[in-house]
């Protein structure tokens, strides 16, 4: 599993593996989002936490349809199906390595947004804190979209059409969580469910996604 | 016998060709005397007026449309766990009656919000969550359009139904968390004394009944035409056109 994990490591941060694209588009939808929403700094920075959230949601579904397709085209994904390790734990290791290299840059990265849009000194570390916590969970659930529309036409159209309604309740609990953090709230409960969240994601879906996989792979 | 000799097509094919003129007059008859009643023998509400005659399309379809997905998901299991073709078909038939009944939902219940909370949408849990309910049946509905092998479409599509039901109920209590609702409380249940005067309850029954009937032919229709599909297309397929 160690292997496999520092294998797609490596695959997505040397050349070619689009690392550092997340952030980039990251950085520019937060920018076109004020540029929609217009130059009122109170206003941006109420709705700073929440926008940040779904900008980094939106970031995070755009290398989504790489995770299994390029190991699919190339024949290694039929090699990982005999494997000795379980292919749940394939799927495990896989998502891994997509939050290392998305979810972890992008949570890391939220606190230089955050001057931009003049959040309150303590929604820098909610906003960052949430997004850390929050994005495995979108990392897992769009795993198990592309294992879904793993080999089909139009197969990442399809799949931000699938995976961005199962992003519902991770984007509520964890905007909550920014939203109530920067405002110096009371967050407890928002919280745990947020983190209820990741670990049912992290602990069921692989099962989900590998069952569909091996349907794929038929 | 058993249910689950239903399982086989031809069998599935008799009984449902025998059901499907009763379930459908039924329904016809249902919908009929429930909305004729409804309309034209309740008297106006002394809050809402007239508008509270939208109820006998409202809520049965709100009903149906959940009720659908559920469907859908004990389907979708017993296609996983037993294999039975029928029970596949039956839950593809069932996603575009389901699709509908969300979206009259939605549409009706925006009709009555415009005179009724002066806003034709709010951020409502129950309003969003049907929203929700609605992209998670596009979602399906467009698996199923995609995948071209048959077998392969209805374990896909199977699964995304298990998983979209965890998440769709999970995105109900989510978006109860995100706002306070605008909504009133369930008009029916079991369990509880009912919401609803007598007067337009008892058409609401009558309604009620029409709709689930409704579903229930159109089901039955659906996935006759899909056997008859694969049959056509197992027939093409020996004659090797």
């Amino acid at each position: 599993m160690i292997a496999l994990l520092s294998r797609d490591l490596k695959l997505t941060i040397r050349a070619g593996g689009g690392f550092g694209f997340a952030i980039l588009f990251f950085f520019i939808v937060t920018l076109l989002l004020a540029f929609g929403i217009g130059p009122d700094i109170q206003l941006l920075r109420k709705i700073a936490p929440g926008a940040l959230w779904v900008c980094a949601l939106l970031a995070c579904l755009l290398s989504m349809d790489r995770l299994f397709a390029l190991d699919f085209e190339d024949g290694s994904l039929d090699l990982l199906l005999v494997a000795p390790i379980p292919l749940e734990v394939v799927v495990f290791a896989k998502s891994l390595a997509h939050w290392i290299t998305t979810g972890l840059p992008l949570a890391l990265i939220t606190p230089l947004l955050g001057i931009f849009w003049d959040l309150p000194e303590k929604g820098y570390f909610w906003v960052c804190f949430s997004l850390l916590v929050g994005t495995p969970a979108l990392s897992m659930i769009g795993a198990f979209g592309a294992a879904l529309t793993l080999g089909l036409r139009r197969g990442g159209l399809l799949l931000s059409v699938l995976v961005l309604p199962l992003y519902v309740p991770t984007l509520i609990f964890g905007a909550e969580v920014s939203r109530l953090g920067a405002e110096g709230l009371d967050l407890q409960t928002p919280f745990l469910l947020l983190i209820a969240l990741t670990l049912g994601a992290l602990s069921l879906l692989p099962f989900a996604a590998a069952a569909v996989l091996r349907i794929n792979l038929r | 016998m058993s249910l689950w000799e239903y399982a086989n097509p031809v069998k599935f094919f008799a009984l449902s060709g025998r059901l499907l003129p009763w379930a459908a007059g039924l329904s016809a008859a249902c919908l009929l005397i429930g909305l004729y009643w409804g309309f034209f023998h309740t008297p106006d509400d002394y809050r809402m007026g007239s508008t509270v005659k939208i109820i006998y399309i409202h809520v049965p379809s709100a009903l149906m449309a959940i009720n659908a997905w559920f469907m859908m998901l004990v389907a979708s299991l017993i296609w996983l766990i037993r294999r039975h073709h029928v029970s596949a078909l039956a839950a593809k038939a069932a996603a575009p009656v389901g699709t509908v009944m969300t979206l009259i939902a939605l549409i009706t219940g925006a009709i009555w919000g415009q005179p009724m909370w002066g806003t034709w949408w709010a951020w409502d849990p129950r309003l969003t969550s049907f929203l929700i309910l609605f992209l998670f049946y596009i979602g399906y509905l467009i698996m199923w359009q995609s995948v071209e092998n048959p077998d392969k479409a209805a374990d896909l599509t199977s699964v995304l139904c298990i998983v979209g039901s965890v998440f769709a109920v999970l995105s109900r209590y989510a978006v109860n968390f995100w706002n306070q609702g605008l909504h009133q409380g369930a008009s029916l249940s079991l369990d509880k004394e009912k919401n609803v005067a007598d007067v337009f309850y008892q058409p609401l029954l009558f309604a009620i009944a029409g709709f689930v009937l409704l579903f229930f032919a159109l089901v039955l229709l659906g996935t006759r035409s899909e056997i008859r599909l694969r049959r056509a297309a197992a027939v093409r397929m020996r004659r090797g056109i």
